[in-house]
């Protein structure tokens, strides 16, 4: 019955609520009491997937903790559009120090929570440059110290803050200001670029969790989970950016529904170092699918036949949806 | 805390910055025409009483069906569903299951007796119903509910016109019938049966009516004629079935029936034949299947019961226990006879090709106009060329359908309620259409519809028992929650939640959102993600 | 009570004593000592409670202790040379944030060439960060600047760095006098920030500042080191009271009484000096020294003060900045600045090259019969310089410069 519930429901548990949802089915922000870790009043671009991102996480993980958190940002578009001075568009205990230092700063923080016998929760936040790159040595300390931080990262896929260049994020083929559409290899080069979550699973984490703003239960959910474990935990978001990416400002949620769909970005949870669940893709499609909508792919459909480099692409998606076992009845 | 200057920040702060002045469109919350709502000839609500449906408010949703539609239980049984052909949900996965739900929340209040809400003070005017179809049914329910003093006079002797003459059984059982005729009745209806009406003004007259309805339906049977050795072996359909329901048995029905026609009528009566022992029925019609008028589910039931049905085929003369029949070839322009001819088995033609209304009764009044195809003129408001006569139903140019006939009595009913007021009726505008395009289909769990259950087949081809079982409760509510809520906010707080400006402000249960300009950058996100495209963005006056 | 000690070990136990919350640490010869024995009194719980975090590089070191000073914890880190210039963005951080952190500098060259014995290079590079820098002139006051650094940096939010002469200082060993927890805890109360990240109170620390208001935070900043000119001096008076001696000041003068020549110098080199210039006394040359402890903030009034007697002022600098020629003695110039008394700068005792008692004499003896250029080096080679240039003159790629002289100077002369 309980089964049949949900999927007979009008619904299921897609949508951000439902009146019809048992309140505790329902995410949390479909509540009025959210706690609205992120406000009004920032200046993200419009149909910014990082804001709403970090609003998804916090709240969720306010809800988890009985609003006993504390935020660490990272330099970056989330940390600059929500306090130029003298305004803030945080409701929670908020710090930002550097770029490249979060996952330290906020071992510091909870190293003071312990020392004071205060049950108080730390996140340490920031973009994908933050994290993947200039923030990564201070983030594989905090994960090999087993320091009790949930470190998450909004992977917007490039350095937007500073106007869209190219960070080890970035995907093959996009159009960056650093990676531009020039030359004998337009866009990002294939054969670079890394995946954190696969490094902090490395780390033997007891929890890494990927995750997209297309998908709010899930994300909730591993945010949830996330906050009921202690140690150094990893959530990565992917959350699409309409300036950088080149989508129109409405299309944010989809192109994260897309990429998770087109298997490019693999949403799944680790548990010491091993995956543990992946989530299904419901509706596969082609990457194209998910290319075509952006600005930073144009360059792969200008031509008179298709770039050879969308197969590989493909193929990066293919495997992705083979090693993360992302469609269970497809594959072997 | 005293705060250190300018590094150091007091929380939400960043609410003084009216991120709104960025906006150059904005997200407005909009009602949409469900394509289900807009093809009901009944003009029922169908989305919004599925709305109330689907949290489990039975009663509300009945009263909903009701304001448009006083027989719910009948029509969701008997009503072909073109709001089911028309379901957005139809191009998902399948269509929702809506005649079951009507059906269900029909049956449910004759379970519970519920009554019908309760009528507007009298208004001391006297209106005149004749026929007691559901075209007369539902006009009389209106009318009372808006205060008039309604008298229903009908020829024959009990009261639901087609629903009990001319539907079977096994499709509408007559307890049901019975019961809703009842609730209307329990209005303060008079009901004045096996009377007819010859002298329309003067029965005007007579009663001091003020106005007067009339849907008396189209029973007058169309008839070829066709060399046969003995004619008491032809039958029409619809007197056939009149007769099964008066109690007569049917002698003359042989044991091989075949039926000519392919309207829903021709199969009522293939399956009425079959379960009256008839071990042949065979339903000849000159078209193909495609072009078959009857429902596409009327005839998978009856191929299913056993009926058989000869495509591209007329009758061409009746013999001896058989009938021949003539071949015929599809062309641009329609069926030609091919010259081919083959003789079937064949004790009994039943001639199922369609009514004409009797006229007769009308022809003398003053004013009264007819169209050349036999149907009485009405103007916009249903209303004859003799002031204060109205006619609706099958007795007009429309479909006939007894969910038609419901909605011109509804219509009727609002016509003659502002002609009796002196004034005249308009209906409100019709909202812009709620497309599939609109829809943001990948919130929808992916659901079969809730089959009713059937009866066994065995059961079924026997006897006169209804074929379709009922949804329950719990089916029933599962059903109604397949619906996508096409064009009108199903609340499911996906705007609220989706705003990466928290922008969107929810306003309760019931009562939905509102957009918060103060902070509304005008992404458009909320528009996108609403799954049953209830927002519509438009350009901010610059 | 005086024990034989390390000056390292001592310095440990003081900080202990100073009951920190959070000590991140992260070796680096030669402050590697200190953290190496606080992270023993941790294991032993003779420091409890107090997280003792081993970093993974001296940016995390000082960005963990950034996050438990905003979360109101006590934090303290140690660093030198590289270390220091490694999580120099966090430096500057630490102290616009005004986070009352105190750091322990083992102060040593910077490479390359890469060098691990003292002198100013590292404290001179990061002079401007916003901290307040105190250099310890021996190994007891090394050990009492550390009490006085945590009032001070909490009483003004503001990040303090005490200098300590790597080798020289860090690891000398003799007798010290470690205050007891009774004397810390006179001294110094726990610790209340004026902003902490509280769940009940949820601020935002570390705004994005623009044009409109960046000017008025640097202005408050400095404004902070003011306020230390005048509070260093009361508070190392109180703690002079509760110690029985006199440790921390804005400068130490030493016989300065009618001194036409004055010598300024900071850390530990100054016992070297004072040795000198006694000896130089006895001969009936008229000289003196001041030992600056604080560094930042610069005390330019008291200085001009102490300095207005002399007829010249000689500046022992620690440290190079290639190109001008050092730092301390152009912050010296600025406290004479419309005198006419002249300052020479001499680079001494770079790398660990040791700064003898019979070098300074002879510098002093030179410097007071004016024959000092306006930038000397110490001991300079100038025979390996000469054989370089020589080389840089014959060709233009001679290989790196370090590796030649350092095969001349081995070269038997
Ligand atoms: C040490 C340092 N290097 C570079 C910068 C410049 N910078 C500020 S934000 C930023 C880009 C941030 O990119 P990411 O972390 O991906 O966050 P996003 O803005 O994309 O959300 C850069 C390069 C800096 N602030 N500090
Ligand atoms: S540049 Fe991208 S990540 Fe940054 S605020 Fe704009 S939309 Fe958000
Ligand atoms: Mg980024």
């Amino acid at each position: 019955m309980s089964d049949q519930r949900i999927r007979f429901y009008q619904t299921g548990t897609f949508t951000v609520g439902n009146r019809l949802l048992d309140p505790s089915d329902r995410a949390v922000q479909a509540s009025t009491a959210r706690a609205n870790a992120l406000t009004s009043g920032h200046r993200a671009c419009q149909g910014c997937g990082e804001a709403l991102g970090a609003r998804y996480v916090l709240d969720a993980a306010m809800r988890a903790t009985g609003n006993q958190l504390i935020a660490v940002n990272a330099t970056g578009c989330l940390e600059v559009f929500t306090t130029p001075s003298p305004e803030t568009a945080w409701q929670l205990p908020w710090l930002h120090s550097l770029f490249g230092n979060a996952a330290a700063v906020a071992t510091g923080v909870a190293a003071a929570m312990r020392v004071k016998g205060k049950p108080v929760r730390v996140i340490a936040q920031g973009g994908d440059g933050g994290t993947t790159d200039i923030g990564f040595g201070c983030l594989s300390g905090m994960f090999e110290r087993n320091d009790d931080v949930l470190y998450v990262c909004y992977d917007n896929e490039g350095y937007m803050n500073t106007g869209v260049q190219r960070s080890s994020a970035t995907p093959p083929t996009a159009r960056t200001a650093t990676t531009p559409a020039m030359g004998p290899e337009r866009g990002n080069v294939f054969g670079t670029g890394k995946s954190l979550p696969l490094l902090a699973m490395a780390h033997n984490l007891p929890y890494v969790a990927t995750a997209t703003v297309a998908d709010l239960h899930d994300l909730e959910a591993k945010v949830t989970c996330a906050m009921g474990i202690h140690g150094a935990r990893y959530l990565h978001v992917l959350v699409p950016c309409p300036l950088g990416w080149g989508h129109p400002t409405d299309e944010t949620i989809r192109m994260a529904r897309l990429a998770a769909e087109c298997g490019l970005f693999p949403v799944f949870e680790a548990v010491d170092g091993e995956v543990v669940s992946s989530t299904p893709i419901r509706r596969r499609v082609p990457v194209e699918a998910y290319l075509r909508g952006q600005k930073r792919f144009a360059h792969l459909f200008d031509g008179p036949t298709p770039d050879p480099r969308i197969a590989r692409l493909q193929a990066l998606a293919d495997q992705n949806i083979r090693r993360f076992r992302l469609q269970p009845e497809v594959t072997p | 805390m005293k705060l250190p200057f300018a590094i150091t920040l007091d929380p939400g702060s960043s609410r003084h910055n009216h991120t709104g002045a960025w906006r150059t469109q904005r997200p407005v919350y909009v009602d949409r025409l469900p394509p289900c709502n807009a093809t009901c000839p009944a003009g029922e609500n169908i989305q919004h009483w599925l709305f109330l449906a689907e949290s489990g408010d039975y009663r509300a949703a009945w009263e909903a069906i009701l304001a448009d539609n006083p027989l719910p239980a009948v029509m969701g049984r008997a009503c072909y569903h073109t709001c089911e052909t028309a379901c957005n949900r139809a191009k998902v996965d399948e269509a929702v299951g809506i005649h079951a739900i009507e059906r269900f929340l029909g049956d449910l209040a004759i379970e519970h007796k519920w009554p019908a809400p309760p009528c507007a003070p009298a208004t001391g005017k006297k209106v005149l119903v004749i026929g007691a179809g559901p075209s007369g049914l539902a006009a009389a329910y209106h009318l009372a509910r808006l205060g008039h003093a309604v008298t229903i006079r009908d020829a024959m002797p009990r009261a639901g016109g087609m629903m009990r003459y001319g539907i079977p059984r096994y499709r509408l059982p007559r307890e049901i019938v019975d019961a809703e005729i009842q609730r209307i009745v329990d209005l303060g209806v008079t009901l004045e049966l096996g009377v007819r009406v010859d002298d329309l003004p003067g029965a005007i007259a007579a009663g001091g009516f003020d106005a007067c309805f009339a849907a008396v339906g189209a029973h007058l049977a169309k008839r070829i004629d066709l060399p046969a050795p003995d004619a008491t072996r032809i039958l029409d359909a619809i007197g056939l079935l009149r007769e099964i329901e008066q109690g007569g048995v049917a002698p003359l029905l042989g044991r091989r029936v075949v039926v000519y026609g392919g309207g829903n009528t021709a199969l009522d009566v293939a399956r009425t034949a079959r379960r009256m022992g008839a071990a042949d029925a065979v339903i000849v019609y000159r078209r193909t299947q495609a072009e078959m008028p009857a429902h596409e589910d009327e005839l998978r039931e009856a191929l299913e019961e056993g009926v058989q049905v000869r495509w591209l085929s007329t009758v061409a003369s009746l013999g001896d226990g058989d009938i021949t029949i003539e071949k015929m070839r599809m062309t641009l322009a329609g069926p030609v006879p091919t010259g081919e001819f083959e003789t079937i088995a064949g004790d009994t033609l039943v001639l199922a090709l369609g009514q004409a209304v009797d006229l007769a009764p009308l022809r003398a009044v003053p004013g009264v106009a007819f169209t050349r195809d036999g149907s009485v003129e009405v103007d916009g408001a249903l209303m004859t060329g003799h002031p204060g006569l109205f006619c609706g139903g099958d007795m007009v140019p429309a479909e006939r359908t007894i969910t038609v006939a419901v909605g011109h009595g509804k219509k009727a009913a609002r016509h003659i309620d502002a002609y009796l007021r002196g004034t005249t009726y308009a209906p409100a505008p019709k909202h812009a259409p709620a497309t599939l395009e609109r829809l943001n289909p990948w919130y929808y769990s992916d659901a079969e519809r809730t089959v009713q259950p059937q009866l066994e087949m065995a059961r079924r081809q026997g006897t006169f028992e209804e074929v379709h079982g009922g949804l329950d409760t719990s089916t029933a509510l599962f059903e109604a929650r397949r619906c996508l809520s096409c064009g009108n906010c199903f609340e499911c707080d996906n705007c609220f939640g989706v705003c990466p400006d928290n922008a969107v402000i929810k306003l309760g249960p019931g009562l939905g959102f509102r957009i918060d300009l103060d902070f509304c950058k005008g992404c458009g996100l909320c528009a996108k993600e609403c799954p049953c495209g209830a927002i519509d963005m438009i350009a901010e006056q610059t | 009570m005086l024990k034989q000690l390390e000056c390292s070990r001592a310095i440990a136990e003081v900080i202990a004593r100073c009951r920190p919350e959070v000590i991140c640490a992260y070796p680096i010869t030669p402050q590697t000592h200190i953290v190496e024995a606080l992270s023993e009194l941790c294991r032993t719980g003779e420091l409890a409670p107090c997280e003792y975090i081993n970093v993974e590089s001296e940016t995390s070191a000082l960005s963990v202790a950034v996050g438990a000073s905003a979360a109101g914890a006590r934090a303290y880190t140690a660093t030198a040379s590289q270390g220091l210039l490694h999580m120099a963005e966090v430096v500057y951080n630490a102290a616009g944030l005004g986070l009352p952190i105190v750091m322990t500098l083992g102060n040593r060259a910077l490479g390359a060439p890469i060098n691990i014995w003292n002198d100013h290079s590292d404290a001179m590079a990061l002079k401007d960060a916003g901290w307040i820098q105190l250099f310890a002139r021996d190994s007891q006051e090394a050990v009492d600047l550390h009490i006085l650094a945590f009032r001070l940096a909490e009483e003004l939010s503001i990040p303090v760095m005490v200098c300590v002469d790597g080798f020289v200082l860090t690891h000398s060993v003799e007798p010290l006098d470690v205050p007891s927890q009774e004397q810390v805890d006179r001294f110094l109360p726990p610790y209340h920030p004026v902003q902490v990240l509280d769940v009940s109170d949820p601020v935002s620390i570390g705004a994005m500042v623009g044009p409109e208001a960046y000017t008025e935070v640097r202005y408050l900043a400095h404004h902070k080191q003011q306020r230390a000119l005048e509070r260093l001096p009361e508070l190392a008076a109180e703690l002079a009271v509760i110690l029985g001696r006199t440790s921390g000041a804005l400068l130490h003068p030493y016989r300065l009484d009618d001194a036409e020549t004055i010598v300024v110098a900071m850390g530990s080199v100054t016992g070297t000096i004072e040795v000198a210039i006694d000896e130089l006394r006895a001969t009936g040359l008229a000289i003196g020294a001041i030992a600056l402890c604080a560094f930042r903030p610069f005390p330019l009034v008291e200085l001009a003060q102490a300095l207005a007697p002399a007829k010249r002022v000689i500046v022992i600098e620690r440290s190079l900045a290639p190109g001008l020629g050092g730092a301390l003695a152009s912050n010296v110039r600025m406290a004479l600045q419309g005198g006419a008394i002249p300052v020479r700068t001499v680079i001494a005792g770079l790398g660990g090259r040791p700064i003898t008692r019979v070098s300074l004499r002879r510098l002093f003896t030179s410097a007071a019969q004016d024959a000092l250029d306006d930038l000397t080096f110490l001991d300079l080679d100038t025979g390996a310089i000469d054989r370089e240039l020589a080389r840089w003159g014959d060709q233009r790629r001679s290989g790196p410069s370090a590796e030649n002289l350092l095969r001349d100077t081995r070269r038997p002369r």
